[in-house]
């Protein structure tokens, strides 16, 4: 039997090893914030955020089109993937007892893992190719498509967090059970809800390789549904890869204006979260 | 009464069949990458999984460099990223003072929301350099005349794009491998505590033996998410193509299959060979990323359900 003090010592080790885990692997997080605050900040102005692209190798513009794309597409991604995401959630946890839920359930987890990229493949096969044109609608179906089994579960585990005794209350009054789910089930989830979809907002807002062959990339404004439009993540990739200090600066910024955007929908949705379970 | 359409069996029917979107969506993305790599398949046969040359003018396919690409570049972040995660699931299970747990565990899940994106800005701007000078140089110094550290420190090759996957790939294998140890039952812990074991030795001898089937999953599922990163890779792989993309050297750029099809998918001639060859990678690439996720679904579920029943 080894001696306590050697097996006290081990005890030690291991909690100082394992802290040096959570070390390891906050730095990078930590270097990314610093690094793109410290070379984004400076390129903050009104034209930054407003004026289109430059001309490569003269100056180089702002980022207006690239914000304007990513609300667009985040708007697009609401109509189709929240409606279609909410009811499938709605169905996994107000009917879902039984197999066919079960199966759509694992179906949801496998859709989640499929890569970005592979579905950017087959929109640009079956939407791209169809409407003929690089399209924002292609890059928004492709968008709804990763966020749909995402919104899908947190809807089900939102309304699986409604009590069943309002559940009862509602129908013992003799209402429909479809109202019962409209009028009374998502009131009572609504916060939780809300949040899920914030979650995946944010998830989706920085989503960059099904872009690539959905929108392609501009550098103007919105010209309509059949150019290819512009996106943050989009202006990000293209802008790293040129040669010109001052676009790699643009990426920089276009990188602030994004990560200010997901992280303060991820940041403030853990806030409005925390203000509610401390009431 | 006669029977008639009530509201409740139209909300039923409606909730029912949008409740299938996502298998349709994905029998309609295995059906299309299906159709679209048959050409591809036929033309090539088994040479697109075994050939090494990628030549539009000779038209030759072989994806077998960009598989193995993918392979090493993923096996790379399962070796670091794995132990990383579960120092960090063992420290917010157990080890961390309760008034830091939130915090630390907030700060991981979010280095999950930063977008790949930005991920591939820092590491081509900021972490090539630590990694070339760190890292290295010292091993193509001493270590060069082995085959695996050959080559030039550049900073955009292998090494760099495994890095960066074990980056992003440690918040997902940290927080499930959190939870898998969390459900081990309290009885098993105070039974271990009650003979004397200290906290290192419960943790090493009950809980990652007791939670062993979940963590497997963890990193089966971490592999899945590798396998399929996209734009952080493609910024720092290099970009190689042909039998140069091979995965010999960890210090030679590389091609993964997402990073081969960012690069150049929406450059081939619609309707030609090559373009069949960019989605037959894709079909390849979703086979994989299907089955690591079934298996890993299972395993995970599994140990989560028999151990949650457990404790309760």
């Amino acid at each position: 039997m080894t001696s306590y003090t050697y097996r006290k010592f081990k005890n030690k080790l291991f909690f100082w090893l394992s802290l040096g885990c959570v070390i390891i692997a906050v730095l990078p997080l930590l270097s990314i914030l610093f690094e793109v605050v410290i070379k984004g900040a400076p390129q903050l102005s009104i034209q930054f955020i407003t004026k289109p692209v430059g001309i490569m190798g003269q100056s180089a513009g702002g980022i207006g089109p690239a914000i304007q794309g990513t609300l667009i597409l985040i708007g697009l991604t609401s109509l189709i993937g929240i409606p279609i995401g909410v009811i499938s959630g709605i169905y996994l946890a107000e009917y879902g007892d039984n197999k066919y839920a079960d199966s759509i359930r694992i179906i949801n987890g496998v859709l989640t893992g499929v890569p970005s990229i592979v579905i950017g493949v087959t929109v640009f096969l079956a939407a791209v190719i169809f409407l003929r044109h690089f399209s924002p609608l292609a890059g928004g179906l492709a968008l709804s498509i990763i966020a749909i089994p995402i919104i899908a579960r947190t809807t089900e585990e939102s309304l699986k967090l409604v009590p069943n005794s309002i559940r009862e209350a509602s129908l013992a009054l003799g209402v429909h059970k479809w109202r019962t789910i409209i009028s009374v089930d998502l009131p009572a989830a609504k916060s939780a809800l809300i949040t899920g979809i914030l979650l995946a907002v944010a998830r989706i807002a920085g989503e960059t390789a099904p872009l690539i062959m959905t929108i392609l990339g501009s550098q103007t404004f919105f010209e309509g549904f059949n150019q290819p439009m512009d996106a943050l993540p989009l202006r990000i990739w293209r802008d790293a890869q040129l040669p010109y200090a001052n676009f790699q600066a643009q990426a920089w910024g276009a990188a602030l204006v994004l990560i200010l955007i997901v992280l303060s929908l991820n940041i403030g949705v853990r806030i409005a979260n925390r203000g509610r379970l401390v009431k | 009464m006669r029977p008639k359409l009530s509201g409740d069996l139209l909300f039923k029917i409606l909730t029912t069949v949008l409740a299938a979107s996502a298998a349709v969506i994905l029998i309609v993305i295995a059906y299309t990458l299906f159709t679209g790599s048959l050409p591809v398949l036929k033309w090539s046969g088994l040479y697109f999984f075994t050939g090494t040359k990628w030549n539009a003018v000779r038209m030759l396919y072989g994806a077998l460099p960009y598989m193995l690409g993918t392979l090493v570049t993923s096996a790379i972040a399962l070796i670091i990223a794995v132990p990383i995660s579960l120092g960090i699931a063992i420290f917010l299970a157990d080890m961390a003072p309760s008034a830091l747990r939130v915090p630390i565990s907030y700060l991981v899940e979010l280095l999950a929301a930063v977008p790949s994106v930005i991920f591939g800005l820092w590491g081509l701007f900021v972490m090539r350099f630590w990694v070339v000078k760190y890292i290295e140089t010292p091993l193509s110094t001493y270590l060069g005349w082995f085959p695996a550290f050959s080559g030039t420190p550049f900073g955009l090759d292998v090494l760099n794009a495994g890095i960066i996957l074990a980056i992003m790939i440690i918040p997902i294998v940290s927080s499930i491998s959190r939870e898998i140890i969390q459900a081990v039952p309290n009885s098993v812990k105070e039974g271990a505590y009650s003979i004397g074991a200290t906290r290192w030795e419960v943790i090493r001898n009950w809980e990652l033996n007791y939670g062993r089937s979940g963590i497997f999953g963890a990193v089966i599922l971490g592999l899945g998410r590798a396998v399929g990163e996209t734009m952080a890779v493609t910024m720092l792989i290099g970009n190689a193509v042909g039998p140069a993309a091979i995965p010999i050297s960890l210090l030679k750029p590389g091609q993964t299959m997402a990073s081969l099809i960012a690069n150049d998918f929406a450059e081939a001639t619609r309707g030609s060979i090559e373009y069949s060859a960019y989605i037959g990678v894709g079909l390849f690439l979703l086979l994989v990323t299907l089955s690591i996720n079934v298996i890993a679904h299972f395993i995970v579920a599994r140990s989560l359900k028999i151990k949650g029943g457990a404790v309760e």
